[in-house]
């Protein structure tokens, strides 16, 4: 499977990052690369192996209902870039 | 309008699953909060932060899913969904996308007044994810900065998506109405639409019989929807617009991508919204933080002992048991469970279940419309009804006085013994009953020849002197002992 350059464009969007001519050449061939290096897990023999959900044989792991104290709210703004102490702020939002 | 085109209409409910902590973190789930009071590294995404499914959440939607006869399979895992928005922290959401919890149920639809047939709705799939955070825009001028609330953020949500099988506005409304009953009864939800425990999103097209053909016109999401009557005002304006679209464009479904819409409730009318990520956009794959969940079928069987009465089985049970008709039957069911409670607690106290039908649909239920009360705060406990519907087939009330007793009953709070005491109520024993018969027929011998010449409605001008005379009189008794005595005094003439 090879990446191009509209791949990157389109990913990049998504994810709302913002790049630039140059820096899209040079993402495209690394991201490219990456996914040839994955590729080559496309020569192990699959045939009749059921797909794996979970890298680890573990199922059925839960937690009880029960409610723990959450982080004070100067605490749970303290990395945002903008907050007012208690919101965290973002450029206007179109409904 | 139904002869151009028919409406197919598909339903997706989120619900709120009634939890005291989060999906995969311990935060509390109250609604109502200050902002941002209800986080921690999990729902604020913070590095090296780890999600454990909440069993509760788990066994919520295990219940759902087989009151809602779906099928559940062994094994079920859980998905990113990854999407870039300020109210979602992590960028992606914990969802379940091609192995989700239960998919292939139904649920039976009727409609009471018989606008349309019965009809089984199937359900697609129900399946278990984490809600994302609250924006809170500047709705003046658009242009101040977005508030972020993220108490919301990982509260465990239940997305029960519908089959196509709606045909109108009006199937959509009871199709909800079911839902919400069935939820609330079992438990595993409030279903507050106003605190957003329940959210609708509908997808609706158009089937037109053209001269090539039947064709489909493309498929609309309409959003926004705060109520089940908005979300009939936004279907009931949704069909004849696409129908004037197609007109227009002559637009088939696959000729124009998904459109979102949303509803307006003011305006009345939907509107265009950002077109929809495709769902290969959203990039799916397994959250290799949360494992598998593997269920068994004693699990199911188990989950399936836990609902007991379903709102249809009862409605079916009180035809049986109480001979009520299948619309009085819907009407006290379709209310919740508490009038539900309430009405077989009178019916059985007082082994007159016809009564208590009677007084259950027509004055408790005006009752609970009127004041917007609770069925438990209204001033007439259900022994209290009971109590009454027996003094009134005891002969200790009379009929006609039952409403009065009722009243009193209603605003003081008091038993119909207390009641019948307060409004000097008394039995009329019959020897009395019958002295005043003759003593008004004796004044009244214009009457009495009446009555014999057959104009029977004569004794109607009796009842009232009686009445003043006694008010404990019952006029109905009292009326066949005058006719009898009037027809007696005929024939020994
Ligand atoms: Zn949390």
């Amino acid at each position: 499977m090879a990446i191009t350059r509209s791949d990157v464009e389109k990913v990049s969007l998504l994810a709302r990052l913002q790049f630039s001519d140059s820096e899209l050449d040079r993402l495209t061939g690394e991201l490219a690369q990456i996914v040839e290096y994955v590729d080559h897990l496309s020569e192990v023999p699959t045939e009749g192996i059921e797909p794996m959900a979970h890298a680890v044989e573990v199922h059925n792991v839960f937690v009880s209902d029960e409610v723990m104290p959450s982080l004070p709210r100067d605490k749970a703004l303290a990395n945002a870039p903008r907050h007012n102490d208690r919101a965290f702020l973002v450029p206007p939002v179109l409904g | 309008m139904s002869q151009l085109y028919t409406t197919v209409i598909g339903l997706e409910v989120h619900v709120q699953l009634a939890t005291k902590s989060k999906l995969f973190c311990r935060c509390s789930t109250q609604f109502g909060a200050e902002p941002n009071t209800q986080t921690c590294s999990v729902c604020l995404g913070l590095p090296g932060s780890l999600p454990v499914m909440n069993r509760t959440a788990f066994d919520l939607s295990l219940k759902t899913a087989v009151a809602l006869n779906c099928v559940i399979p062994k094994f079920t895992k859980w998905d990113r969904k990854q999407y870039y928005y300020p109210d979602l922290p992590k960028a992606y959401q914990i969802s379940q996308y091609d192995l989700p919890m239960s998919s292939a149920g139904w649920l039976e639809i009727s409609d009471e007044k018989g606008s349309f047939e019965p009809k089984r709705v199937r359900i697609t799939r129900a399946h278990l994810e984490e809600d994302a955070g609250k924006s809170i825009h500047d709705e003046a001028a658009g242009k101040a900065d977005s508030e972020i609330d993220l108490n919301r953020t990982g509260t465990p949500l239940l997305e029960i998506v519908s089959e196509p099988d709606l045909s109108s506005s009006a199937e959509a409304k009871a199709y909800l109405q079911e839902l919400k009953l069935l939820l609330t009864h079992i438990g595993v939800s409030d279903c507050n639409m106003q605190e957003g425990s329940l959210r609708v999103d509908a997808n609706i097209n158009l089937h037109i019989d053209t001269p090539e053909g039947k064709i489909a016109t493309p498929i609309v999401e309409i959003k926004n929807m705060n109520s089940f009557r908005a979300v009939e005002r936004a279907l009931d304006y949704e069909a004849p617009r696409q129908f004037r679209v197609w007109q227009e464009t002559g637009q088939k479904i696959g000729e124009a991508p998904k459109q979102t819409r949303g509803w307006d409730d003011s305006a009345g009318v939907t509107r265009g919204q950002r077109s929809k990520e495709e769902s290969s956009d959203y990039r799916y794959f397994p959250d290799p933080d949360l494992v598998p969940v593997l269920v068994t079928d004693d699990q199911v069987a188990e989950a399936r002992k836990s609902l007991g009465e379903l709102p249809a089985d009862l409605r079916n049970r009180f035809v049986q048991e109480y001979g009520l008709s299948a619309y009085d039957a819907s009407v006290i069911v379709n209310q919740g469970q508490g009038v539900t409670n309430y009405f077989e607690q009178v019916a059985r106290e007082s082994g007159d279940a016809k009564s208590a039908c009677k007084w259950v649909t027509q004055d408790i239920l005006r009752l609970l419309k009127d004041g917007e009360q609770e069925i438990n705060a209204i001033g007439v406990s259900a022994a209290n009804l009971a109590g009454m519907i027996s003094a009134v087939n005891d002969g200790k009330l009379p009929k006609p006085r039952a409403k009065e007793a009722f009243e009193l009953m209603l605003s003081t709070g008091s038993t119909a013994q207390q009641a019948i005491q307060e409004l000097g109520i008394e039995q009329v024993d019959e020897s009395a009953l019958v002295e005043l018969c003759r003593e008004l027929l004796d004044k009244n011998p214009r009457v009495v020849a009446d009555v014999q010449s057959g104009k029977v409605q004569a004794i109607g001008a009796l009842i009232g002197q009686a009445k003043k005379l006694n008010p404990n009189v019952d006029p109905g008794r009292f009326r066949e002992i005058c006719l009898e005595l009037a027809m007696e005094s005929s024939s020994s003439e």
